[in-house]
């Protein structure tokens, strides 16, 4: 059986590897030929675009990093994902446990308040949110960042936490009640341990999107320190779009934080991806 | 939409179990379960704290500016005086405003390439998969899921350089093999740019829709496939009749969610055309920044917020109820 069934299964899955492949490299050689590209120079660029460098240039970094200010832009980005992802977590950890655990009137109405958040496009909140920011004089300062991504991830945040809190076993919370827990210290000593897994992809998510957020970061920062990298990038490109090594290595500078936290959480990330999709 | 995946939820734990307790037993064992749900430390002023902070900060810079940039489309706003009631004004300039209209034919043009291509390759692949065992499935996941990690800007930077017109892997590739009248400078030519763009959008969704493809089949009861297989149903079939049903939950949410992603084209456009060449890979997020944010005429902007918020809604809303319809049938 083993032997007659083998010659006949091996092509057909070594086409569907072929297929596969050929996906998968569609899907990495831009950003491998980028990377090759950043560490070569003017000179270089002719050659195939897929050929390892003649020499490596480093300088493509450093000019990147210091001269075109990705060094600051960096500082920013950390900042405002560090902020946003903290808070955030804090918040609807919060929120997640009152909207799935307790009981109060006007339950169903704050959550479709907090639905209108996750369907309507970031388009229908930002020039209203322009003038805002103006009238709180927070324009052009970090906090017009944080606070809007804050908000954002607060409506994402609450419904994944509140499906989390809406799972627990009722004996947990029975058991502690009874041992005398308070509805807050059981909140943080028994049910926020157990929703690590949960917090973890949540916290995956939020940093991603929060370190790719443009169109937020494009309205409400003018001042050049301040920008964070993406909005950093395509200025940039806007005004060295012909040195295409150094706006390939601020690429890679970009990117490289966002596949590292995305190799390190695949797992988390996908399958997060996957059931916030799905859930919507 | 919660009531929705509620109902969905609650057919699917029907179907799921072949048994089907009865009615009245489903009542009982629901009705049993709350009082659980009334604990002694519920005390129901502490759900309205925990929620406060959060709450405060969405009401203030997401929810409150959207009842606003609705109130704000019916008033002349520069984004700097105060906003002049004009009534319907800016809906009517809209209406009548060329831009405006090949922008959004534009957005529905790129629905193809963001959302239809990708749900075609996905699917494609997916059928591939459900009848053999691939090993290294893993590793081809988390591989074809890369782009969507990146940030837009740096995916569109990255094809700017795969299609430059000197230096670019596409262009050099025609050379290389003889081709040479086919290179061109693919986001800046006249009849190519859209299409360069939808490619990019194409190549960012389908590492998606294969991923939530692929998992979405091994959700489907193995046993149907080999009653398949018993009846000869071949590859086609089997994917017509086993596959392609079992996939429709994941099919309508990534139309929804790489549809939305068509219609609100912002960031790839920015970096790559800036709606060039001539305008035409202007789209509608692209046109409201321009108006809102360059000329000063932020309440017709917000007229055009309401009307790309509106699409968006009405086709999600009208994709979900098709396929709960779809299922209620089923059951």
């Amino acid at each position: 059986m083993n032997t007659a069934a083998k010659p006949s299964i091996l092509p057909r899955n070594l086409s569907t590897h072929i297929i596969l492949s050929l996906f998968l490299l569609a899907a990495v050689m831009p950003l491998i030929g980028t990377l090759l590209t950043s560490f070569k120079d003017p000179t270089d660029l002719a050659a195939s675009p897929f050929a390892l460098p003649r020499e490596w240039h480093f300088e493509n970094y450093e000019k990147a990093w210091s001269q075109a200010r990705f060094g600051d832009y960096f500082v920013n980005s950390i900042v405002v994902v560090v902020a946003v992802v903290g808070i955030s977590v804090f918040l609807t950890v919060l929120s997640g446990y009152a909207m799935g655990l307790l009981k109060f009137r006007g339950k169903a109405l704050i959550n479709i308040m907090i639905l209108v958040g996750l369907m309507v496009p970031f388009e229908a909140v930002i020039i209203p949110l322009w003038g805002l920011m103006r009238d709180l004089k927070l324009y052009n300062t970090i906090w017009s960042l944080i606070l809007p991504q804050v908000a954002l991830s607060f409506s994402f945040g609450t419904f994944w936490m509140q499906a989390y809190f809406k799972g627990v076993p009722g004996d947990i919370v029975d058991a502690a009640v009874i041992d005398g827990c308070t509805s807050w210290s059981m909140l943080w000593r028994v049910l926020f341990p157990m929703a690590q897994p949960s917090i973890l992809s949540m916290v995956v998510l939020l940093f991603i999107w929060t370190w790719n957020e443009f169109l937020l970061v494009l309205v409400m920062i003018q001042k050049d320190s301040l920008r964070t990298l993406p909005v950093g990038l395509a200025s940039l490109q806007g005004r060295f779009s012909t040195d295409l090594s150094l706006v390939a290595a601020a690429t890679v500078i970009v990117t490289v934080p966002t596949l590292i936290v995305y190799f390190i959480f695949q797992r988390q990330f996908i399958s997060g991806m996957i059931s916030g999709a799905l859930r919507g | 939409m919660v009531s929705l995946t509620f109902f969905r939820e609650f057919t699917m734990d029907i179907s799921a179990n072949p048994a089907r307790p009865s009615l009245v037993g489903r009542l009982r064992a629901a009705v049993e379960v709350k009082p659980l749900n009334l604990k002694p430390y519920e005390k129901s002023w502490l759900g309205y704290v925990y929620l406060a902070p959060g709450l405060l900060i969405y009401l203030v810079f997401i929810f409150i500016p959207i009842l606003n940039t609705f109130r704000l489309s019916f008033h002349n706003w520069t984004g700097f005086t105060e906003p002049v009631f004009n009534g319907l004004d800016n809906y009517i300039e809209l209406a009548g405003n060329q831009r405006f209209w090949s922008a959004l034919f534009n957005n529905f043009f790129f629905v193809i390439f963001f959302t239809i291509i990708p749900i075609l390759i996905g699917l494609f692949i997916t059928s591939l998969l459900t009848r053999t065992h691939i090993s290294g499935l893993t590793a081809y996941r988390v591989g074809l899921f890369i782009p969507q990690v990146m940030s837009t800007v740096a995916v569109g930077i990255i094809w700017r350089w795969m299609l430059n017109p000197r230096f670019g892997p596409l262009n050099v590739m025609l050379r290389s093999i003889g081709l040479e009248a086919l290179a061109r400078p693919w986001l800046g030519d006249f009849t190519w740019a859209p299409y360069a763009v939808g490619a990019i959008g194409a190549w960012v969704g389908y590492g998606f829709t294969m991923v939530l493809f692929v998992a979405g089949v091994q959700s489907i009861n193995p046993e149907l496939y080999d009653v398949a297989r018993v009846f000869g149903a071949n590859p086609w079939q089997e994917f017509r009749y086993v596959t392609l049903p079992g996939l429709r939950r994941q099919i309508v949410v990534a139309f929804v969610i790489r549809f939305i992603a068509a219609m609100r084209i912002f960031d790839l456009v920015y970096v790559t055309t800036e709606g060039g060449p001539g305008g035409i890979t202007r789209v509608v997020s692209y046109e409201l920044w321009q108006n809102a944010f360059q000329v000063n005429k932020a309440g017709y902007a917000a007229a055009m917020a309401v009307v790309l918020t509106t699409i968006i809604l009405l086709v999600s809303f009208i994709t979900l109820r098709i396929q709960a319809r779809l299922a209620y049938d089923e059951d």
